[in-house]
């Protein structure tokens, strides 16, 4: 196999096997040349990317600029906040506006579950899902699974524990349908009340105690506690959260195995991470940032063959 | 019907072989200063019989690397994804005579795409072209070896394979597949 079956990356749900498989050996090409004096070679120099973000992004937004740049695409960008949506315009007016100054690929962030899906049924050219609501966010849960490969070779059977808030975190639910592809076993922890109540039908299995958790795990992936989405107190105050759930370092030294630290970023130290194990050398923090772009040039390159019919 | 005409067996492989190595060893006077890069996927087998042989006449190590052009060519429109290889080029091509190294030189656009990635890891002070065969009529490009195995006159129908035993093969050989009648 040598191409992607779909023209989007809309959700890790859709992917099979093989074509995760490819991204990750493409990506690892790709992360060679990112070594190299000169970092940056002409595959997409024919095309046109345009970066659309109705909700904020810093990380997401950066590591798929600086892709598109490595791969010499021409790179437009559009944020919400300074632009017509706020006069009034309908999504699917602001793409065709988009689209008819010659636009080949789309990146897309919007807080709507299945807007980038409503966009890519209703336009020929590859979109790629940067994070759509509560539901996914595919290349986080691509990257996350690189780096967890390259740091323990494999994937299968690993333990793999997501901690935080689960029910507003479209991380989780991108490493949840990967990693269960991927072969490994998943735990699922945090606060009753920011755990979706059917969570167990993905296949994960669901405790309530960090140390639990850690005792059980390889591979911790630390979620932050999104307050941009909730509209309500899902517990009493966030020093509480961090006192039952914060991960610090005396917390990780009691637990008498080496546990791998993920967080998808962005961190807020000392709430759900204390600064010592965030920058410890259990952190592959920055590394999984180093692999984003990898795996966004991978991605965007294979999709980049995509012919509209 | 595919014809199909053998044009070398292993000894004459290795003669060949080694003339190039000896027209490298008069061209460069300073083996610490250039840098053997065969070209993925093929030219990697050849570039190791070239080093084993230089080695072996020299008594020193020879640095070698290899390039894969998957990211540089030029082909962009077609809809096959070629599938990229491994890139280890681990010294600075800095100020070094670079000599590119690959099985088959036909229309000269990996060449092009070679030089345009080794220039991403420096600036040689010269690049070089070793090829065992020169298809010398099929150039789309204007590149020419600087150091050539042998000269064929083919047309673009046929195919030169060249198929050493690191490969898989049995016996070394170098054929020319004709397709014309199919």
């Amino acid at each position: 196999m040598n191409n992607l079956n779909s023209k989007d990356i809309l959700g890790t749900r859709d992917l099979s096997i093989e074509e995760i498989n490819l991204i990750f050996d493409t990506a690892k090409k790709f992360k060679e040349v990112l070594s190299r004096p000169i970092k940056k070679v002409p595959s997409l120099r024919h095309l046109t990317v345009a970066n659309i973000f109705f909700e904020n992004s810093t990380r997401t937004k950066l590591s798929f600029e600086l892709a598109q740049k490595r791969l010499s695409a021409d790179v437009i960008n559009f944020s919400s906040s300074v632009s017509s949506v706020k006069k009034g315009e309908s999504l699917l007016d602001t793409i065709n506006n988009i689209l008819v100054m010659k636009v080949d690929m789309i990146v897309m962030r919007h807080p709507n579950p299945g807007a980038p899906h409503f966009v890519a049924n209703n336009i020929d050219i590859p979109v790629i899902n940067a994070g759509d609501g509560t539901n996914e966010h595919p290349t986080q849960a691509l990257l996350d699974s690189f780096s967890i490969i390259e740091k323990l070779g494999s994937i299968k059977n690993k333990k793999i524990a997501i901690i935080g808030d689960i029910s507003h975190s479209r991380v989780a639910i991108s490493n949840i349908h990967l990693l269960k592809k991927l072969g490994a076993q998943i735990m699922l922890c945090g606060p009753k009340t920011l755990m979706p109540k059917y969570i167990k039908d993905m296949g994960v299995s669901v405790r309530n105690n960090v140390r639990e958790a850690l005792e059980w795990c390889d591979v911790a992936n630390i979620l932050r506690i999104q307050l941009e989405r909730q509209n309500e107190k899902y517990f009493p105050s966030i020093r509480e959260y961090s006192l039952y759930y914060g991960i610090n370092k005396e917390l990780l030294d009691s637990i008498k195995k080496d546990v791998i630290i993920m967080h998808p970023g962005p961190i807020n130290r000392g709430v759900e991470i204390s600064s010592d194990v965030a920058d410890s050398n259990k952190s592959i923090i920055l590394d999984q940032v180093e692999n984003g772009v990898a795996v966004r040039m991978a991605i965007m390159y294979l999709l980049s063959f995509h012919r509209s019919s | 019907m595919t014809n199909i005409s053998k044009l070398f067996d292993s000894k004459r492989l290795e003669i060949t072989i080694d003339r190039l190595c000896q027209q490298i060893i008069e061209n460069h006077k300073n083996v610490e200063n250039f840098i053997l890069v065969g070209l993925q996927p093929r030219g990697v087998y050849f570039l190791e019989r070239i080093k084993y042989k230089l080695e072996k006449n020299l008594i020193k190590e020879v640095n070698t690397g290899y390039l894969d052009t998957t990211f540089y060519r030029d082909d962009f429109r077609s809809n096959d994804v070629p599938t990229a290889r491994e890139t280890r080029i681990t010294d600075s091509v800095d100020g070094k005579d670079v000599v590119i190294v690959d099985d088959v030189l036909f229309t000269g656009r990996t060449v092009r795409s070679a030089m345009e990635g080794i220039m991403n890891f420096g600036r040689p002070k010269k690049i070089e072209l070793l090829v065992l065969i020169d298809r010398y009529y099929s150039r789309e490009i204007p590149i020419e070896p600087t150091y050539c195995g042998i000269k064929l006159n083919t047309i673009t129908s046929e195919r030169v394979e060249v198929n050493l035993t690191e490969q898989g093969f049995e016996e070394d050989s170098i054929i020319i597949k004709n397709k014309s009648n199919e």
